[in-house]
């Protein structure tokens, strides 16, 4: 080590100066013990062994990979597979379990859940919200009011198969048709049958409205899906009219809108995208959301 | 010794160092054993301290059939923490505030009573290091020989105490980092474990890391980690002041040095004489090899061992003990200058205001523990949807709550929802009984639950304030949470 060329002392503390000023401030030089000088140069020595053990210098198209062969990609899939193998036990018995099981059982209840919310946020948020709350004609599925049933087995089928997606087993139910667009019905027509459609849902109506006509209009067109009261059919996933749940809107000219341009709105069949037990476990997430039956 | 005396020691002090380099070599230490009060004191306090940190994992608890039986337990695994009747959850941790703040304000007051009492007496690193000079001491010698058989070369008996410390220390290091982990497990099964091999591998590994840093720190490193490593004597040097109790030489008694002979000489002659024989004893007997006499300093630690080693001295010499002594540097000052000294006062503002403080947040954390509640409930409103509309036009939203039992057996809660008219509460997937929503919840353990409230729709306001009450349905205690019931905007 060598000694600093220009040593003063500093009459204040008696303690050798480095030398070094600024402003009149000098530096003190206390020494640092040797050993704490062979720590840095050992940390130098050890990074080196990083360079041989570790990814460490770029190349023109790589890097240099490492004895160990470590890369993060592989850090992480070794971190999936131990996920793996540490939830296969409650897969498999969540795989099991029938529904009714389930539900009585409150350790595989609450695995299903989280397991249903996580892949809920992947899949089903896009569409229905992160909490399944819905938007224009994707619905709330936290709300009492299920097109094909609320059931978490109807559930469970409706996320396999889809609607109107073109699975085999999917929900089918005609589209409804574009009554205007096509001609059934004219647009004083539709202006009479929406208004109905508010009439039957205890909403105010517009001045000009004929209950009889309406009422005639909407059995002719409407009543075999909606039924002569208009509450639907969840065999054919035709929505209740009179509750006061809107997928697209209550207003009359949503509603006319509907009638004019027809409603069909797709959901894809998640069988074949995601695992059974996925599936099963989905179900049981959006069935406890509120709504389930 | 005048005023200008005094200037002129300091001068003299100064002009220590003038070669000094960038980085030192260590000068290796090789205290002296000494008999005397504070050495005393301090094997006492290593027999207490050592006796508490061995043993205190096998002291048992009884906690009931739901709770481990161990007095002080960290237990990882179930995040909680035992000690004696206390016992301490995650979320609870400001508990450790409030027992950092009493401990730091404790040094401060122990440093402003008497300087440095935690270094020289209590602090871990003090005692091993204590701890393996004494086996050192046994295996190889006092000071003197231990110096002799360093510089001497390599003979049977130096290889065989070399090794026999070095097993010594081994051991008592291994000892060390083997009750660490008791504190963290079942401590007679981790001991069945442990020695059958049994043990998780964590276990081993704790156990490895912490016989290597007591053999190194107390084995090699020493007065090092105290000079250089820690910051307390950083600060402590910075809270010290002049009314402070110190280990102080006495430079106003000690000055001129000289010889038994040359003093009673000067003395005859009525000149100045002081009691420093210049004999070296108690540097020699320093742990960390610094001359008292150069006034106080950074390394040391105030162990009192140089105390014992002068009162000795002066004991053999015929002159009153207390050359170097417990003092404050303002009566050391008075007296240099031929003044009274003034008494020395425990009850300044400063240590009256660290004392007040411990007080106070003791006194908080006491209240605090005794009123812990053992029922706890929060409550999280849904964020997607904020609220939902039923086919019949009734509102509803939805919350997760999260209940607590602190209590060491099962217990079920029910759960009401009060503050919002005519409001229904349904929890997702629990028992609704004749008294209302149930919710079994296991021994010392946390439940999440979904509730849903529903309300009819009305003229309200579109944010209502609801509280959210779980009631024990044995013992009646309960907790509350606040949250809010939230409608569609007012028309
Ligand atoms: S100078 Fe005295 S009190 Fe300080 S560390 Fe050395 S022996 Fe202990
Ligand atoms: S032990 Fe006492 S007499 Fe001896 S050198 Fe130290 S201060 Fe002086």
């Amino acid at each position: 080590m060598s000694t600093p060329q220009h040593q003063e002392v500093d009459a204040h503390t008696g303690t050798a100066t480095t030398g070094h000023e600024w402003d009149g401030i000098r530096e003190l030089n206390t020494p640092l013990p040797k050993w704490w000088l062979y720590i840095l140069y050992a940390t130098i020595v050890w990074s080196f062994g990083y360079f041989i053990v570790y990814p460490s210098w770029p190349l023109l198209a790589s890097h240099t990979p490492g004895v160990l062969g470590w890369t993060s990609r592989g850090a992480v899939t070794a971190d999936l597979q131990s996920l793996q193998v540490q939830r296969a036990p409650m897969l498999s018995a969540l795989d099991a379990a029938s529904f009714t099981d389930i539900a009585k059982d409150e350790k595989l209840r609450g695995f299903a859940i989280a397991q249903g919310r996580a892949a809920f946020g992947d899949n089903c948020a896009p569409c229905h919200g992160s909490g399944g709350g819905g938007s224009p004609s994707f619905p709330n599925l936290n709300d009492d009011d299920w097109l094909w049933g609320a059931t978490v087995e109807d559930i469970r089928q409706t996320i396999a198969y889809g609607v109107r997606s073109g699975h085999e087993q999917t929900r089918v139910g005609a589209p409804m048709p574009a009554f205007g667009q096509t001609g059934m019905l004219k647009p004083a027509e539709i202006s009479q049958v929406s208004d109905h459609v508010r009439a039957m849902a205890g909403l105010p109506t517009e001045k000009g409205y004929d209950a009889a006509l309406g009422e005639k209009l909407f059995s002719e067109q409407c009543s075999s899906c909606h039924g002569d009261t208009g509450k639907g059919n969840i065999e054919l996933g035709a929505p209740n009219l009179t509750d006061k749940i809107w997928l697209f809107g209550s207003d009359k000219a949503s509603i006319a809108d509907g009638v004019n341009r027809g409603r069909g709105s797709i959901m894809p069949a998640w069988t074949g995208r995601l695992d059974d037990t996925t599936i099963k476990a989905l179900a049981i997430y959006v069935h406890g959301l509120g709504g389930g039956k | 010794m005048s005023v200008k005396q005094e200037q002129s020691r300091e001068a003299a002090l100064s002009a220590k160092g003038v070669e000094s380099p960038l980085y030192a070599e260590r000068q290796k230490v090789y205290p002296q054993s000494v008999q005397g009060t504070f050495r005393r004191l301090r094997w006492a306090i290593l027999c207490a301290t050592l006796g508490v940190y061995y043993l205190l994992p096998f002291v048992r608890w009884d906690r009931g059939p739901h709770a481990p039986s161990q007095a002080v337990l960290i237990d990882m695994e179930h995040r909680r923490f035992y000690f004696f009747f206390i016992e301490i959850w995650p979320q609870e941790f400001y508990y450790l505030t409030g027992l950092l703040i009493i401990a730091s304000m404790t040094l401060f007051l122990m440093n402003a009573v008497a300087g440095r009492v935690w270094c020289g007496y209590l602090c871990p690193q003090t005692i091993w290091t204590d701890l393996f000079l004494l086996i050192e001491r046994l295996t190889q010698g006092d000071r003197r020989e231990r110096m002799q058989l360093e510089s001497g070369p390599w003979t049977l008996r130096r290889a065989r105490s070399f090794l026999l410390k070095h097993f010594l220390w081994l051991m008592v290091a291994w000892w060390t980092g083997g009750a660490w982990v008791l504190y963290f497990s079942d401590a007679p099964k981790l001991v069945a474990d442990l020695a059958t091999f049994n043990a998780p591998a964590i276990a081993y590994i704790w156990i490895g890391i912490l016989t290597l840093t007591t053999y190194f720190f107390a084995g090699y490193m020493r007065e090092q980690v105290c000079t250089y490593m820690c910051p307390w004597p950083r600060i402590q040097a910075a809270l010290t002041d002049e009314h402070a109790l110190n280990v102080t030489y006495r430079y106003d008694r000690g000055e001129p040095r000289a010889s038994v002979k040359k003093a009673e000489a000067s003395r005859l002659a009525g000149e100045p004489a002081g009691d420093c024989i210049d004999c070296r004893q108690c540097f020699n007997v320093c742990p960390t090899g610094v001359d008292i006499r150069d006034g106080l300093q950074i390394d040391c630690i105030q162990c009192g061992l140089c105390i014992d080693a002068c009162d000795n001295v002066m004991a053999k010499i015929g002159r009153p003990s207390g050359l170097i002594a417990y003092d404050t540097d303002e009566r050391v000052k008075a007296r240099a200058c031929g003044q009274t000294p003034p008494t020395y006062q425990i009850l300044r503002p400063r240590t009256i205001l660290y004392a007040a403080i411990i007080a106070i947040v003791g006194a908080i954390m006491i209240y605090a523990l005794a009123t812990r509640s053992l029922i706890g409930i929060s409550a999280i409103h849904d964020r997607n949807p904020v609220f939902v509309t039923l086919s019949d036009g009734s509102i509803r939203n939805a919350y997760t709550i999260r209940l607590l039992n602190k209590e060491l057996h099962p217990r079920k809660f029910s759960v009401e929802v009060t503050g919002l008219e005519g409001a229904l509460l349904e929890i997702v997937g629990a028992e609704q009984g004749a008294e209302g929503h149930l919710v079994d919840i296991g021994t010392d353990q946390t439940r999440e639950v979904r509730v849903l409230v529903t309300a009819p729709r009305n003229s309200r306001h579109a944010r209502e304030d609801i509280e959210f009450i779980a009631t024990d349905t044995i013992s009646g205690q309960s907790a509350r949470a606040k949250d809010h019931f939230i409608g569609p905007e007012k028309r």
